[in-house]
């Protein structure tokens, strides 16, 4: 791989670090409240008004916008080296990291936009 | 030697290395869990969006989370972010030294500052604060989306 000098290189580590704990810490619960126990009826969903008010409120939604953007620039990093080691393509390191990063800054966006609409 | 870099010699890999050995190939599933991070980030923005289009919306994004495939990918998803949780706070006392302050362990006891080498936090206890962590955290959202909508 390239070896310019990036002084973008460690920050991008740093948000891999940051998003890297808040994914463990956050989303296995998100998921398996969402996605496995309520769709199979263990228990029943939260209504609509108060899942509303709940994510409505300023403090959620600073939460898990923090949560989005790091998990999203997390999986950025790794799904980067991830393809350039995996498939020994680490010519294409520019292409990879603009759609990884790319991606990523889109999501945190569509994150932002949704939140704001709630 | 004023060799450039693209004439050094470089050892072939082979294009799947990973699939070659159970540790490099549980390296790579590590590695590929960061997909599954950014699905569970895609299915709470289309939870979100629902809620804030409202109650019909909501239940339609219900409906379509309990289709047999969804729960599926949710239910490997769900492995897989465990598996980066595990495996993110074992690792974290490898990434992360925690020393205690030299003020500090002056005052501490003998028995204990023999325990801490260099003042260094030993590394099981700085897992067990992640797993406590992951607890906390988990027990607060699950408790809020459960109390919100009862």
């Amino acid at each position: 791989m390239r070896r310019r000098a990036r002084p973008i290189e460690p920050f991008l580590w740093l948000l891999f670090s940051a998003g890297g704990v808040l994914a463990a810490l956050f989303l296995p619960v998100v998921v398996l409240l969402f996605g496995v126990v309520y769709p199979l009826g263990v228990i029943g969903p939260p209504t609509d008004p108060g899942l509303h008010a709940l994510t409505a409120h300023a403090l959620t939604r600073v939460v898990i916008f923090g949560v989005c953007v790091l998990s999203l620039f997390h999986w950025a990093h790794r799904f980067r080296f991830t393809v350039l080691h995996g498939l020994q393509i680490g010519r294409l390191d520019r292409v990879v990291s603009v759609f990884c990063y790319g991606a990523a800054l889109a999501g945190s966006l569509a994150a932002l936009v949704v939140l704001m609409r709630i | 030697m004023t060799a450039s870099r693209s004439r050094a010699y470089r050892q072939a890999v082979p294009r799947l290395w990973w699939l070659r050995r159970r540790s490099y190939l549980l390296f790579m599933l590590r590695e590929l869990s960061c997909v599954f991070v950014a699905w569970a980030v895609l299915f709470l923005l289309l939870l979100l969006t629902a809620v804030g289009n409202g109650r019909v919306d909501y239940q339609r994004f219900l409906d379509w989370a309990a289709k047999p495939w969804v729960i599926a990918v949710n239910a490997l998803a769900l492995a897989f972010l465990v598996f980066h949780s595990v495996t993110w706070f074992n690792l974290a006392p490898k990434a992360m030294v925690v020393r205690v302050p030299k003020q500090m362990l002056a005052l501490a006891p003998k028995a204990i500052v023999r325990r801490l080498p260099e003042g260094r936090v030993p590394g099981w206890l700085i897992v067990a604060q992640n797993y406590i962590a992951w607890v906390f955290v988990s027990a607060i959202v699950a408790g809020l989306v459960m109390w919100s909508g009862s």
